[in-house]
């Protein structure tokens, strides 16, 4: 009966995993298609079927090719990258935490990501920008687990590893993290304006050497992430009992930290603050396929990617051919969902 | 309110502190005895953004929280009266550059110089009000919208100094120098412009002093068609740029973020671009072009040496 039920339901996540990747394929491809310069559909569709062996095919001219290759794509690329670390970031941080509330930015990962990125910018050698140097994803990964050791460690000297205290923790390391932020700020206006384009996100500016600096630290993050969600399944039975089972849990959690961190810090160098991710995509996933972090993890990664491409082309076709800030879109749909979703823990109780 | 009586009393306990000790500041002297001779025609009341300012006796001890207004102090003959400027004031060479900001005006602070007048382009937090609870006289002067809210700024703070004379001396050489420099550039329609601000392509628009500049020269501006974003001050896409293959970009990013030509070059897409490949991408010193003060005429000769070699 049981070995039934799980197998069923095993049928069904995969089914919900390649309908994911799906979503993931129409989102980059419409994405693809639709921009502030029309391109005509056909013509692009032709264009990357030439990319298969044996298909002949030039739907664009050499100008529409350039603004296809050169601007559209990458961005479209860098949009699915950010959006997975982000979003597979926030489900590893839920499930190490046992925290439904928990996410980069909830815990100070970003914050601290900010800080050390910001820190990167302004003793980056007088304005010429460091994005697209290898110092700025280190410095933010650096800031990031500060930020996450900081909010756990406050947050469990409150007593226990309760909902509230991690979030108040981190609500407190994150507003500490963004002041000393505004202070080196601050100090440094000559590249204030610098700093501050690059907090309101620059998937605007996306070119491929982006895409190719965080996709080692991408790819290496969410592998880790992945490969421990059955672990994390073990350890939300609560740490005496995982340990019984012959788990370590405090390495486990490391391990995770550490992973989703350097996730974190990875989309955060090249994009900048983009909000509440890496806390919605988790749990319209859990809402799906229910609470098994094996399935959480990787379906987060895909929506994840998905949500940002898709948030992205709104950014760039709303007020077209002007920019919205991509943090002001996943906030104006992520900032109500968070509301109803504490509405919901809040009636659990 | 309660608490904002309480600060600017605050501000007045301390204001009388430091006059009753006395100032000795080296500068000080310089500046009273520099003052050049007065116009006899004080008080005088002049009509400014913040209503009706009346300005007892020549001022002799200005505070400028604006580094447009501290250009055009300098540039009326008023610079020998200019105490103290705010942190971004940086024109011309030797201004009395101090750590006041204008973005976020100290009250207390802008008083410790002893203002007889204070001149700045924002209200950042009720500064205006404060002030003249305090019966300092404010002059705010808010970004120009045309290069004639220039003029009318220039004549503004003429009467506020006594320097009404040599005010209309400065109006008067720059409208022939814009005369001058907009015969000689190019006919500007069939062009089109790119201004940038920053290399995350915020640009300008028509509605603003920059844009207005660019329609005096009858150039097209891009980033007109994205006005529906809102602000004078869009963002506009990169392939929407690409794609317009404007004859003249304009850079005005090349102290915030480094850019210049052949970093436009180098970026992903751009280097086909026409005004690339013509060599028609200018850069502007990011100050002359952020202010409107009396060296808009330099960025119009560089917008028309622009525009000739993007002809030829």
């Amino acid at each position: 009966m049981t070995s039934f039920a799980a197998g069923a339901s095993r049928g069904r996540r995969v089914a919900v995993i390649v309908s994911a990747v799906a979503i993931v394929s129409i989102a980059a491809l419409g994405a693809l298609l639709v921009g502030p310069v029309r391109l005509g559909s056909s013509g692009v569709v032709k264009e990357l079927f030439a990319w298969l062996p044996f298909v002949e095919g030039d739907g664009l001219d050499e100008q529409q090719a350039t603004i296809l290759w050169q601007l559209r794509a990458p961005r479209v690329a860098l949009a699915c990258v950010v959006g997975a670390c982000l979003a597979v970031s926030g489900a590893a941080y839920q499930g190490a935490f046992r925290n439904p509330l928990a996410d980069p930015y909830l815990l100070g990962a970003a914050a601290g990501a900010g800080l050390g990125a910001t820190i990167a910018l302004v003793s980056g050698s007088g304005g010429s920008f460091a994005a697209g140097t290898p110092v700025l994803p280190i410095a933010s990964f650096v800031g990031a687990l500060v930020g996450v050791s900081a909010a756990y460690a406050v947050g469990g000297s409150m007593g226990g590893r309760t909902t509230t205290g991690l979030v108040l923790a981190g609500v407190a390391v994150a507003s500490f993290l963004t002041a000393v932020q505004t202070f080196v700020q601050q100090q440094n206006s000559e590249t204030l304006r610098e700093v501050y384009t690059w907090i309101l996100g620059r998937l605007a500016t996306a070119g491929w050497a982006d895409v190719v600096l965080i996709l080692p630290y991408a790819v290496a993050s969410i592998t880790v992430l992945l490969l421990h969600g059955r672990l994390l399944d073990v350890m939300g039975l609560g740490d005496d009992e995982a340990e019984s089972l012959g788990l370590r849990p405090a390495r486990v959690r490391l391990a995770v930290i550490v992973a989703a961190s350097l996730a974190t810090a990875a989309a955060v160098a090249v994009a900048g603050l983009i909000g509440f991710v890496g806390i919605i995509v988790p749990h319209a996933v859990r809402m799906v396929v229910g609470s098994s972090n094996r399935w959480i993890v990787p379906l987060s990664a895909l929506c994840g990617a998905a949500f940002l491409v898709l948030a992205d082309l709104a950014a760039r076709t709303v007020v077209a051919p002007g920019e919205l800030p991509i943090g002001v879109v996943t906030a104006v749909i992520g900032a109500p969902f968070f509301a109803l979703l504490l509405r919901r823990s809040g009636r659990v109780r | 309110m309660r608490k904002r009586f309480s600060s600017s009393a605050w501000v007045v306990v301390l204001f009388l502190a430091l006059a009753a000790c006395g100032r000795s500041d080296p500068g000080d002297a310089a500046a009273g005895s520099g003052v050049p001779s007065a116009d006899s025609a004080f008080p005088v009341t002049i009509e400014a953004a913040n209503g009706s300012v009346t300005i007892d006796a020549q001022p002799t001890n200005i505070v400028s929280l604006s580094p447009t207004a501290t250009e055009m102090l300098f540039e009326i003959g008023a610079g020998e009266q200019v105490e103290a400027v705010d942190d971004q004031s940086d024109y011309p060479d030797g201004v009395p550059t101090t750590d006041l900001s204008g973005f976020e005006p100290n009250i207390e602070a802008v008083v410790s110089y002893g203002p007889d007048l204070v001149v700045l382009s924002g209200d950042a937090g009720g500064v205006v009000k404060g002030l003249e609870k305090l019966d300092v006289p404010v002059l705010l002067q808010p970004a120009a919208a045309s290069i004639e809210d220039t003029y009318e700024q220039l004549g503004q703070l003429g009467d506020a100094t006594g320097q009404r004379e040599r005010a209309d001396l400065v109006v008067d050489l720059m409208r022939t120098d814009v005369e001058e420099i907009l015969a000689s550039a190019p006919d500007g329609s069939g062009m089109s412009v790119y201004h940038e601000l920053d290399d995350t392509y915020y640009s300008v628009t028509s509605d603003t002093f920059i844009g207005q500049v660019y329609s005096m020269f009858g150039v097209e501006n891009i980033a007109d068609e994205a006005k529906g974003a809102g602000s004078g001050y869009p963002q506009l896409s990169s392939e929407y740029i690409v794609d317009r293959d404007p004859s003249l970009i304009v850079l005005a990013d090349g102290e915030c973020c480094g850019q210049d030509p052949s970093t436009v070059a180098d970026r992903p897409g751009w280097g086909d671009l026409t005004a690339v490949t013509t060599g028609s991408v200018i850069a502007i010193d990011d100050d002359i072009a952020s202010r409107w003060g009396p060296r808009v005429v330099d960025f119009m000769r560089a917008v028309a040496d622009g525009l000739t070699g993007s002809v030829a």
